[in-house]
């Protein structure tokens, strides 16, 4: 079993996504993904969907990454690593392969809650031995903000654009964790990376799942939430503060909720520090904030009892 | 990065040299530069854990300072150096720079 590694421990190991991409300042996506390769012990192989991460650390004829990794599409990240996986099953079933590697694939909420849902479903009913990690920033920021399925209530987006008729996104978003764990995978879990300890942990046990495993993690962007670069870590702490983003895993099918806030942040204090919502501090909006916050009352509610508590 | 013609890109657009993007100066990005005062620096190392650009420099397991060159300057070390340390702030670039 993995066990935790303190933050000492994480520095130690190499930098695996050097600097020099094209992120914007401030984007969750980079925080979230470094965590990650310094918790890992193992040797990574990498795919990637198409999106602002994927992107901006591939700029032609550059790359920031400094293990192996791979692009092929928007849809198919977790088809492709899974073919990889595959493949080095094979090759060190024929004994030319015999280091242990670990295979991860990464994609947006586009690329993920959308456009590669059928491939990562797939990908987890043939039960191949990988990560799936979705870097969820809540629409399709690497082409100018689009609403995706990942989007919230009320979000302003150039496809759910706030004016006189339309409140922003008119609908719910999709709630992928419950998704891929209906799939009776291994382990399926949400985190954020202003808790690296949680995140770091998480990535650790995913790794060491016989099965598929999945992360679904919260990546504040300050390009697409019209915030300023240097709240992201805040921003990602308050997701979490005010139930919007609960930390909780999934293990066959055995739910645990991994950090309780003591005072639940009401949304509002969330909402309204975000240009994309705000449209919400105007008075008539009021009704749109408690619509907003009944669902996140609701959807806790639910979790605990799913929890058992 | 000198560009390559057709004859000498890769098959597949592979890219051989891993971590190449390090030759890019997205420091020259940055409007404001973190400034460390290492006297000050309890070494909790959270600037570092959460850089979104590996700009934090550890050395003998130590904060050492930052990487310039690659530095957005988006301000996330500095906030969340904790309240009671404040280490790091953030510099104007118009200042002009603050070493060398
Ligand atoms: S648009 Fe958002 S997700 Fe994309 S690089 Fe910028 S901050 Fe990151
Ligand atoms: S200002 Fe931002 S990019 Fe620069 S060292 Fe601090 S966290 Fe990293």
């Amino acid at each position: 079993m993995a066990e935790p590694l303190s933050i000492k421990e994480l520095a130690k190991s190499e930098e695996l996504l050097v600097g020099g991409h094209r992120l914007c300042p401030g984007c969750g996506h980079s925080i979230i993904l470094r965590q990650m390769l310094h918790a890992s012990e193992y040797p990574l192989v990498l795919a990637m969907s198409t999106g602002c991460l994927e992107v901006c650390t591939t700029i032609y004829p550059y790359t920031s990454w400094k293990t192996p990794w791979i692009h092929s599409a928007f849809e198919n990240a977790a088809a492709t690593i899974t073919g990889v996986e595959t493949m080095y099953r094979a090759l060190k079933k024929k004994g030319k392969i015999d280091k242990d590697v670990k295979f991860v694939a990464v994609g947006g909420d586009g690329g993920t809650y959308d456009i590669g849902l059928q491939s990562l479903s797939g990908a987890f009913e043939r039960g191949h031995n990988f990560v799936y990690v979705c870097t969820d920033n809540g629409a399709y920021m690497n082409t100018g903000t689009q609403r995706s399925s990942a989007t919230p209530f009320a979000a302003d987006t150039t496809t759910s654009p706030v004016g006189k008729k339309i409140i922003g996104k008119q609908q719910e978003r999709k709630n992928l964790t419950k998704i891929a764990a209906a799939h009776d995978i291994p382990y399926a879990a949400q985190a954020s990376p202003h808790n690296w300890k949680d995140l770091t942990m998480k990535f650790r046990k995913a790794l060491e799942i016989d099965g598929p495993a999945f992360l679904n993690v919260v990546s504040p962007c300050p390009r697409g939430w019209r915030t300023d670069a240097s709240e992201t870590v805040n921003l990602a702490k308050m997701a979490v503060d005010s139930c919007y983003w609960p930390l909780y895993e999934v293990e066959n099918g055995k739910i645990t909720i991994n950090y309780k806030p003591k005072e639940k942040v009401p949304i509002f204090e969330w909402l309204k520090v975000q240009g994309r919502f705000k449209h919400l501090l105007k008075p008539e909006n009021e009704g749109l904030v408690k619509m907003f916050q009944d669902k996140i009352d609701r959807d806790w509610e639910d979790l605990q009892k799913r929890a058992g508590e | 990065m000198k560009k390559k013609g057709w004859k000498e890109v890769p098959i597949g657009g592979v890219l051989k040299d891993k971590g190449s993007s390090v030759a890019y100066n997205s420091g020259s990005w940055r409007s404001f530069r973190p400034v460390i005062d290492l006297e000050k620096c309890i070494n909790c190392m959270f600037c570092w854990v959460y850089c979104p650009d590996s700009s934090v420099i550890i050395k003998g397991g130590l904060v050492a300072g930052f990487d310039l060159e690659h530095c957005k300057g988006c301000g996330i070390c500095a906030k969340e150096c904790p309240p009671k340390v404040t280490a790091i702030t953030m510099e104007p670039e118009s200042k002009g720079p603050v070493c060398g």
